[in-house]
């Protein structure tokens, strides 16, 4: 039974700062710095819309070994603003049977949520502007994970109205995979950031950021972290979770439909979608705007001023680049293999995991314990032994269908056997010199 | 409109002059409210009306959201994103995915399934609409909160509260509920439940069923076609002279393979 001393007092006594008190620097800004800031977070999120489009055309390029897009502007930089305005001046086509006012308003649907979860991103610590002190993220509230969660799902709305409203069969099948994804993943997301919130003890992001100013929660939450970056994927509809759109199977999903500039709201909030994962991933799990450990030993100033804009938009980058190079390797799963792997093994994993967390925290918390290396040591050996589970797993699968070929050579399936030997051919047989050694090496072999 | 104004001016004062807050509305809160309260109201409204079910879903996301953004102005931002995520994102979108699988055309149709069905929705909507009211008048009268900040006391906020609540005074209504919430669902499941899937022969089983001793498993072959005789009544020559009976099907007459016998009837 819970004592109300281990629900209560005693307990948040451990837990480094205060859950609901409101974030004090935020909300006195003048408005022409508050509108600034949003104008350049939408700045930036375009940016990196266009950056990341071009790099994940050159970076799939490059992992084909070919030369990708190389025409507009230098290096073909350029590509993807050309594709924009090509976008623009398309012609916008409305399905006839399509649900107007639905139809219209999906596309805005799906991108604003996508925009408006960033608000909550701190990109830096504070900074001067023109006078000001303020901090490098528009706004942060005692909740802003949730509220990241809540944008997260209702983006889900614009594919799965646009599916729907497009009233044809591609797009609606698109769009009904989208909703029971989104549904499956959220719950495995949700349940991976639970870990944070329990070593962090805020649902704040700059005071998780600040949280982790000794040790990154990666290494700390390793399980949670694994988790968040599978259900990211799935959650932004990414290969090889693209199911929605698999465009060998439903020829474009839920935008099949969609043409000029409401595709390219669909587009951008893909996009933008993945930017912010790869922001919260970083806040989360990867220390936020925070330099890595090597810098901060060498130089003391690197976490001060603009800098850590840099680290922080490093670290995107690399977690994009994971995005673009899932999607250059992996081959797009089967849709019951997607469910059953979100439902059967990232939530039961998860909830696991919460609980052995938990677990040691309280053990933690009775005996004293500082240190956290237990913790890193029990997130790392699950982690083991989820991947040994796989290998182990993958080669008796593998195993166990070459042996049911070599067993059973006559089966119920007209395969022939794997050990056929081909007889000889009666003329072979008659000839006599090298061509019959030549066949009785080829037999041995 | 003027009567909904002031009752909801009423009622906002009664609940700020409880929450501790004893001055008026501030305007942001004022604003939010004056936007958002035409849309709760109004998506309340089409929720009932729309013809189209999947129409009357959004309408009902709509003021689903608009009382999340209600709680998080009325400072309860961990309800207010709760409601959120979990209704807005999660259950209706779920109805979404039901009422899209229905199909995309299907209007409410006034036929009653259920016998006695708009009986018992009218007791019960006046039952509830009695307990709503009841509220609201006690609400308005007798009743003194002690207020948001108030009942937060020495913890660290409503959080922790909230938690230390669920899982200590309220654990055994909190587990009851969420064992009805599961049998509801395994009864739904169960009732829904049809044995027609497991009817159909996996394509495992179709295929050892093709191959099965004694069952021919190539395509039959075709009828014969001949210079004079191309009639799928026509049976096909084998190798060695005679004819083969699969090739023409059951229900059609069988013609003898010869030459002199046209096709046609002339």
């Amino acid at each position: 039974m819970f004592s109300p001393s281990l629900s209560g007092a005693s307990y948040s006594s451990t837990v480094p700062s205060a859950v609901m008190r409101p974030v004090a620097e935020f909300g006195n800004e003048p408005v022409w710095l508050l509108l600034a800031k949003v104008l350049a977070i939408f700045g930036f999120l375009v940016l990196m819309t266009l950056v990341t489009i071009v790099a994940e055309r050159k970076i799939v390029a490059w992992m084909q070994v070919r030369p990708g897009p190389n025409r507009v502007g230098p290096w073909g930089v350029l590509q993807s603003l050309a594709d924009g305005l090509k976008l623009a001046f398309k012609e916008d086509i409305m399905p006839t049977l399509a649900d107007k006012g639905v139809y219209f308003i999906a596309p805005a649907l799906s991108c604003i949520p996508a925009l408006v979860a960033f608000a909550v991103i701190p990109l830096g610590p504070q900074v001067s502007v023109f006078g000001h002190l303020t901090p490098l993220q528009l706004t942060d509230t005692p909740i802003a994970v949730l509220f990241m969660l809540a944008s997260s799902s209702l983006g889900v709305y614009g594919i799965v109205l646009g599916g729907w409203a497009s009233g044809s069969t591609y797009p609606l099948l698109g769009g009904l995979r989208s909703a029971a994804q989104m549904i499956s993943y959220e719950i495995s997301m949700g349940l991976s950031v639970v870990g944070v919130f329990l070593a962090a003890g805020t649902f704040s992001t700059s005071e998780i950021v600040a949280a982790q100013h000794d040790m990154w929660y990666f290494v700390l939450l390793a399980p949670s972290f694994l988790i968040y970056a599978i259900s990211a994927v799935g959650e932004t509809n990414r290969a090889p979770f693209d199911l929605p759109e698999a465009e060998s199977e439903l020829v474009g999903g839920f935008h099949t439909e969609y043409s000029s500039l409401k595709f390219a709201l669909f587009f951008l909030a893909e996009y933008v979608n993945m930017v912010t994962v790869s922001a919260l991933a970083v806040t989360l799990f990867f220390g936020g705007w925070q330099a890595p450990f090597g810098i901060v030993a060498a130089w003391a100033g690197a976490n001060t001023g603009w800098w850590p804009v840099l680290w922080f938009v490093g670290k995107v980058f690399t977690c994009l680049f994971v995005f673009i190079w899932l999607r250059a390797t992996l081959p797009r799963l089967r849709y019951d293999q997607f469910m059953r792997f979100g439902w059967k093994l990232l939530v039961p994993v998860s909830l696991g995991w919460i609980l052995a967390l938990s677990a040691t925290r309280v053990f933690s918390a009775q005996y004293d314990i500082g240190s956290r290396w237990p913790q890193v040591a029990l997130g790392a050996t699950i982690v083991a032994a989820m991947l040994l589970g796989l290998a182990i797993r993958t080669r008796r699968t593998a195993v166990s269908r070459t042996q049911a070929l070599v067993s059973h050579p006559d089966a119920d399936y007209p395969v022939p056997p794997l050990d056929l030997r081909v007889p000889d051919p009666p003329r072979a047989e008659a000839l006599a010199g090298p061509l019959a050694g030549a066949a009785q090496l080829q037999r041995r072999e | 409109m003027s009567v909904v104004a002031e009752l909801t001016n009423t009622v906002l004062a009664a609940a700020f002059k409880s929450s501790g807050n004893t001055g008026a509305m501030s305007t942001g809160e004022k604003v939010g409210f004056w936007c958002l309260a035409p849309v709760a109201l109004g998506g309340a409204m089409g929720m009932v009306l729309a013809r189209n079910a999947v129409h009357s879903a959004l309408f009902l996301v709509s003021t689903m959201f608009s009382l999340g953004v209600f709680y998080v102005l009325q400072s309860g931002p961990f309800i207010g994103m709760v409601q959120i995520i979990v209704y807005t994102g999660a259950i209706m979108i779920l109805f979404l995915f039901v009422l899209m699988l229905i199909g995309r055309d299907s209007e409410d149709s006034l036929i009653e399934t259920l016998r006695g069905q708009r009986i018992a929705a009218v007791v019960l909507g006046i039952g509830l609409a009695g307990l709503v009211g009841s509220g609201l008048s006690r609400a308005l009268g007798v009743v003194h909160a002690r207020g948001l900040n108030a009942a937060a006391g020495q913890s660290d906020g409503h959080v922790p509260e909230l938690a230390e609540l669920l899982f200590t005074r309220y654990v055994f209504a909190f587990e009851l509920t969420s064992a009805l919430l599961i049998i509801a669902a395994v009864g739904a499941m169960v009732l829904g439940h049809s044995d027609s899937q497991s009817d159909v022969a996996s394509q495992p089983e179709q295929s050892r069923a093709r191959f099965r001793r004694g069952n021919y498993p190539a395509p039959v072959p075709g009828p014969g076609v001949y210079a004079l005789a191309d009639s799928v009544a026509t049976p096909a020559l084998l190798p060695d002279g005679s004819t083969t009976p699969a090739s023409v099907v059951d229900t059609v007459e069988r013609r003898r393979l010869d030459p002199n016998i046209s096709d046609t009837k002339s």
